[in-house]
């Protein structure tokens, strides 16, 4: 790699520090940083362009130049708003029930399983593990036909449930919770509860989560994500659009908007709204993000 | 807690007393799996049963009896293999598993090419601006693929790009991506943009785990930055490389998202683009569960042996070994 500067004085973050102490060899690269950069304006732009296009009226989005902003956006939120009496503030607040109730009640079903098959020696447990990493492999989105089969024969298809239920179970959830259970549950700590007398519930609840608390955070995150991501599932399970989360609620005002073009804006101001929670949950999250896939693996 | 016993395993007791067998049998087994009841329950209702059933219904067949009408002319039998015969020899699901196997040609070694290249770029201590482009890049991984094929699909349409827009200053005519020969790029370009940053932070994850004193020791040694880069780093974090296949290729297979949302847009995108497009179509369009749960089950058996046989050619080293 070339560098071209030969101080770093026009750098206003100092060089990293985790890696040990900073050495004189350790001069900025324009050429990484301004590949690096050039990623990051690819991932930006669509997050750009979304702000400029979502403050255009219906000509201007296919007039002016894409990135120039314009002053609609206000009034785009209205129209927005207005459309069937807030149908669309509807879509996003079911959007947080299912991700939100789903990933916490998601993550406190994986936290004690993946706690149990970790601190707990009992016949069968290595074939039940065995079961899950398989359930890891599953593609997810095979399970919904037969899903909604069965829901439909339980009555359960275009109901909140049948969007909740289906996305509690997480392998994949559970196998991360093993390896943090493994990881920061002392087992002297559960040892001296049970003979303080206390309960396996309470020692879960009360002792042994705390202490995976970080690890338990991720596990929310990727179980949000997943839920708030899947399409699917509720594209094929749910019928009345006052039930619908935001993606499946765009998706059908985008397919409507092939026939009325005056929808678009609202489909872009739609975009833009609906992408803004989440990118603050990201920004002040950010720091839970250590995936480390294959960390049974790389830790042994 | 409801002290269900599930699964009663082998109860390899050899406590001395029977009492005290007892309690050591209610530790031992009971607790545990009473525990596990609410994983094993939902494991047991929402993947098990549904896998079970798909194959069920892949072998029958529905049975029309008279004009069909009226509850009664219309049977379930069994089918045998005839369902996966005719799905086997659909020339639109061999169309289907074309264009996703091309999709995943390009997407896969694109998206973990450039993720690995993020990554050690980011580890690099001459690299400036990092937390900066880390979050940048890892953004679009919070928007769903809906909402980054419906971005995309507008920035695709000529009269909005920017791309079209600069080149028509140039007088030069830009090809719509939109395009039916080009729409798989277009589609690989969304799912690229969605995953590089994800796909990024778990090797940069893995990077960080490494001890610096490696680091110091090849630089002592004379090593580059890029010979550490190449001959340290990246098989270090090979286990991490192998995960982040295994997920890409695993999604990939699943592809059913942005194509659904780019239609609207591109009229060039068919009901049975991806295999997924095409089970939903059978079962839900045609009302023909039968032939769509054949179908499923062949693109997850596909799913299964390709993970497999993956797993086996990198000698099993990201599941083998556990704490």
């Amino acid at each position: 790699m070339t560098t071209l500067a030969p101080s770093r004085t026009s750098n206003t973050k100092s060089a990293r520090t985790p890696k040990g102490a900073v050495s004189a060899h350790d001069k900025p690269s324009y050429l990484s940083t301004g590949i690096l950069i050039l990623g990051a304006l690819y991932c930006l732009f669509p997050v750009i362009w979304v702000v400029a296009a979502a403050s255009k009226d219906g000509n201007e989005l296919f007039s002016t130049f894409t990135l120039a902003p314009s002053t609609h956006l206000w009034d785009n939120i209205v129209a927005l708003t207005e459309y069937r009496d807030g149908l669309f503030w509807r879509w996003m607040a079911n959007t947080a029930l299912y991700a939100g109730v789903g990933a916490i009640v998601s993550t406190w079903v994986s936290a004690l399983s993946g706690y149990v098959l970790a601190k707990f020696d009992f016949p069968g447990k290595s074939g039940i593990f065995k079961v899950l990493l398989m359930g890891v492999l599953v593609p997810g989105v095979i399970l919904a036909i037969p899903q909604y089969l069965m829901l439909a024969q339980a009555g359960l298809t275009n109901t909140y449930w049948s969007v909740l239920l289906p996305q509690i179970i997480s392998p994949y959830g559970i196998y991360l919770a093993r390896i943090y259970a493994a990881a920061s549950v002392p087992g002297d700590v559960i040892e001296a509860a049970r003979t303080e007398g206390a309960k396996e519930m309470y020692i879960f609840n009360r002792i042994a989560a705390p202490m995976m608390l970080p690890g338990l955070v991720t596990i929310f995150l990727f179980q949000f994500v997943a839920i708030w991501n899947n399409f699917m599932l509720p594209y094929i399970m749910l019928g009345d659009d006052h039930l619908f989360p935001i993606t499946v609620g765009l998706n059908g005002l985008l397919n409507q908007g092939a026939s009325a073009p005056a929808l678009y804006t609202l489909v872009l101001a739609g975009a833009l709204l609906s992408i803004i929670p989440l990118v603050i949950m990201f920004l002040l999250l950010q720091r839970y993000w250590r995936v480390d896939l294959a960390a049974g693996a790389v830790k042994a | 807690m409801a002290m269900t016993v599930t699964k009663p395993g082998p109860a390899a007791d050899t406590a001395a007393g029977p009492s005290r067998r007892a309690k050591n049998f209610k530790s031992r087994v009971l607790i545990p799996y009473a525990m596990l009841a609410p994983g094993i329950i939902l494991f047991l209702v929402f993947m098990a049963a549904p896998i079970v059933y798909t194959l069920v219904l892949s072998f029958q067949k529905k049975k029309v009896s008279g004009l069909g009408l009226g509850k009664g002319s219309q049977s379930q039998v069994f089918a045998g293999f005839e369902n996966y015969v005719s799905a086997l020899t659909d020339p639109e699901f061999l169309g289907s598993v074309l264009r996703v196997l091309l999709y995943g040609l390009i997407l896969i070694p694109l998206m973990l090419g450039f993720a690995l290249l993020f990554a050690l770029l980011l580890d690099s201590r001459r690299t400036r601006a990092g937390s900066f482009s880390r979050t940048a890049i890892f953004l679009p991984y919070a928007v769903p693929a809906v909402i980054s094929s419906l971005l995309w699909g507008f920035l695709y349409l000529p009269g909005v790009s920017p791309f079209h827009f600069l080149a028509r200053q140039f007088g030069v005519a830009l090809p719509s991506l939109l395009d039916p020969n080009l729409v798989t790029f277009a589609i690989c370009n969304i799912a690229l943009w969605g995953g590089v940053g994800f796909n990024m932070i778990v090797m940069y994850t893995s990077l960080k785990a490494v001890p610096s004193e490696i680091y110091e020791a090849a630089k002592l040694d004379g090593c580059s930055e890029i010979q550490t880069a190449l001959r340290i780093k990246i098989p270090i974090i090979a286990p991490s490389l192998v995960m982040t296949a295994l997920f890409s290729m695993i999604a990939t297979l699943q592809v059913f998202a942005e194509p659904t949302t780019l239609r609207p847009l591109a009229n060039s995108l068919s009901t049975s683009w991806s295999p997924l497009m095409l089970v939903y179509r059978d079962a839900f369009t045609r009302n023909d569960v039968y032939s769509a749960a054949a179908t499923s089950i062949v693109i997850a058996a596909a799913t299964f042996i390709i993970s497999f046989l993956f797993l086996r050619v990198v000698q099993k080293r990201a599941f083998g070994q556990e704490n």
